[in-house]
């Protein structure tokens, strides 16, 4: 009997202890372990010198740190809100289409997951080229429609940027959404639809009060993942914009502020790990209380139904 | 008999009038999904003259040249292989390390069991990227900077939380019964993970490793923070040299990013039914 508990032990710290070391070691410290840094200051590998909470104060009342940190919060906020409409409420409508029962719809699925399987640099590279100028093909495309008024720089405005970055991350990441709706409303049990059926319910009242109160953890998710990409996305602002958030910051978002402060050294301003790690564990903060008040909202909705 | 039923049940289908917006809505999305590809695909395929005199229109004559240039010129071979290695090191290491962590979470009762669960399950909400900083400069101390090693730790440990929540749900399918009789029959506990709990969850490994892999094949973040040398380039970090570089030579980049996504969608496209499978079971329990 001792045996058998002492190998029952043995077994599972055997068996669970490499998942555990390199999750606590590679992924959990590294996360905490951004407050520590966020109290030291110092160019260069390790930064040394303990300064207390200069770094938070720093960004949060010295320019330019605190400028450019509160433009990209705004921006990130922005890009949430274009991600919302082109992802989850423009992917929900979407998904209700192709669940319905016709032929070919299956078709539609596998093809709208596509753009998702390129990488986002990818994506963002395509686009770039297919609005410059020099190809142009839009431009042609718009010209060739008679629409010359569509005809404009959109890259190069700070004020449709970051707006059109959003929509192409949306071009990318819609499958997503799709995938997970579609999943979703397959799993709804028949019955359900004839009960309503039997009761005289419409195409709309059956999406109101069927799907999407039964869709509710999925849109819930949903909403999560896409909070969560948001405030560390940086690949797609990268390849489009660099990581300076062009033209003059308009696309910069929290995610290319801490590469910045973290890593960058562009236009002769050091890198500086201290202050980078204060960003690191501010946005963690944020990540969490945003990804508790997401599920608070959810809930509230849910009682009052 | 089944078109019997489908025509029964009116409320799944419309009218013709609604039939035909559906069909024309799904039809303008599917072009807005496919145009740039099929541009991006096209372009790859035509010489510098022939790029800017129609950029809509399927090359006249084939040219491969782009692509030859990539691999003779540039090296691609190089970038395709390290992608290839840290992806597939990566992907294996989480199978393994996954599985072992689903087998004793879903079958060995102990108090902390549902803790550590949690623990694991919180990490696929946060992301790993804002420990980049503590990781940049943990790789240096270790000496795996500008090292594809430090590529794998990292891609597995950020793919562990997802994999160890799929297959303990797998996992937990596994009737006790079995498990119980082998361990009376005197078969070891690591018998019994590799002959009766493996093979029993083998769709649940497809799954995760079909999920995981093209995040980890695209991941552009740690490559650019992680690695400097040029022959340690993977596809991403290759993408963006060439991008940078060539920036004149069209058919060249078109090239390149048609190399660094068309195998992914012949990838998904053969896997697609995997991936619509896998999602369903976890769609219907979360």
């Amino acid at each position: 009997m001792i045996k058998r508990i002492n190998s029952k032990v043995y077994y599972t710290l055997l068996f669970l202890l490499p998942g555990l070391i390199i999750y606590t070691v590679f992924m959990v410290y590294p996360l905490l372990d951004s407050l520590r840094l966020s109290l030291f200051k110092g160019a260069g590998l390790v930064p040394k010198e303990f300064v207390g909470l200069e770094n938070y104060i720093r960004l949060f009342t010295q320019n330019p740190y605190r400028e450019r940190f509160l433009n990209a919060l705004l921006h990130s906020v922005i890009f949430f809100v274009v991600l919302y409409i082109f992802n989850i409420l423009y992917g929900y409508i979407l998904s209700i289409m192709v669940t319905r029962r016709h032929s070919g719809l299956m078709f539609f699925r596998v093809i709208y997951y596509i753009p998702r399987t390129l990488s986002v640099l990818v994506v963002g590279f395509l686009f770039s080229l297919m609005l410059n100028p020099v190809f142009g093909i839009f431009d042609k495309i718009f010209l060739f429609l008679g629409m010359d008024f569509m005809v404009r720089p959109w890259l190069g405005d700070p004020k449709t940027a970051l707006v059109l970055i959003g929509m192409i991350t949306s071009w990318h990441h819609l499958g997503v959404p799709i995938l997970f709706f579609t999943a979703s409303i397959d799993g709804i049990p028949e019955e359900l639809y004839d009960a309503a059926n039997v009761d005289g319910v419409n195409t709309l009242g059956m999406v109101r009060h069927i799907i999407t109160p039964l869709l509710k953890p999925m849109i819930r998710l949903v909403t999560v993942l896409t909070f969560v990409a948001d405030f560390v996305a940086f690949d797609i602002v990268y390849a489009m914009a660099t990581s300076r958030g062009n033209p003059d910051y308009a696309t910069d978002l929290t995610g290319t502020f801490f590469y910045r402060t973290a890593f960058g050294a562009v236009y002769g301003a050091r890198p500086d790990m201290g202050l980078g790690a204060a960003v690191a564990f501010i946005l963690l903060i944020i990540i969490i209380v945003g990804v508790l008040l997401i599920f608070y909202i959810f809930k509230e909705r849910d009682n009052k139904l | 008999m089944k078109s019997i039923l489908l025509k029964e049940r009116k409320y799944l289908q419309d009218n013709n009038t609604s039939k035909i917006i559906l069909y024309i809505v799904l039809i303008i999305h599917t072009f807005v999904v496919l145009f740039p590809i099929y541009v991006m695909f096209v372009t790859s395929l035509k010489n510098e003259k022939e790029i800017f005199l129609s950029q809509v229109s399927f090359p006249k004559v084939l040219c491969w040249e782009n692509y030859t240039d990539l691999f003779a010129k540039y090296n691609y071979l190089y970038y395709l292989r390290n992608s290839m290695f840290v992806t597939l090191s990566s992907v294996v290491l989480l199978l393994v390390i996954s599985s072992f962590a689903a087998y004793v979470l879903a079958k060995y009762k102990f108090k902390l069991n549902k803790l550590i669960y949690f623990y694991f399950f919180i990490g696929i909400m946060i992301p790993i990227r804002l420990g980049t900083i503590n990781i940049f400069q943990m790789m240096k101390s270790l000496n795996l900077f500008d090292n594809l090693l430090s590529l794998i730790i990292i891609y597995t440990t950020m793919s562990l939380p997802i994999g160890i929540f799929i297959l303990t749900d797998f996992v937990r399918v596994i009737p006790d019964s079995i498990i119980e009789a082998a361990r009376i029959d005197g078969s070891s506990e690591f018998w019994i993970y590799r002959s009766i709990v493996i093979p029993l969850i083998r769709p649940g490994l497809v799954t995760v490793a079909v999920f995981n892999f093209l995040p980890i094949w695209n991941d552009f973040w740690f490559g650019l923070v992680l690695i400097r040398s040029d022959k340690l380039k993977t596809v991403p970090l290759a993408t963006t040299m060439f991008y940078g570089e060539y920036f004149n030579e069209y058919g060249l980049i078109f090239a390149a990013l048609s190399m660094a996504s068309l195998p992914l969608i012949l990838f998904y496209l053969i896997l697609s039914r995997q991936f619509v499978k896998g999602l369903i079971k976890g769609a219907v329990k979360g």
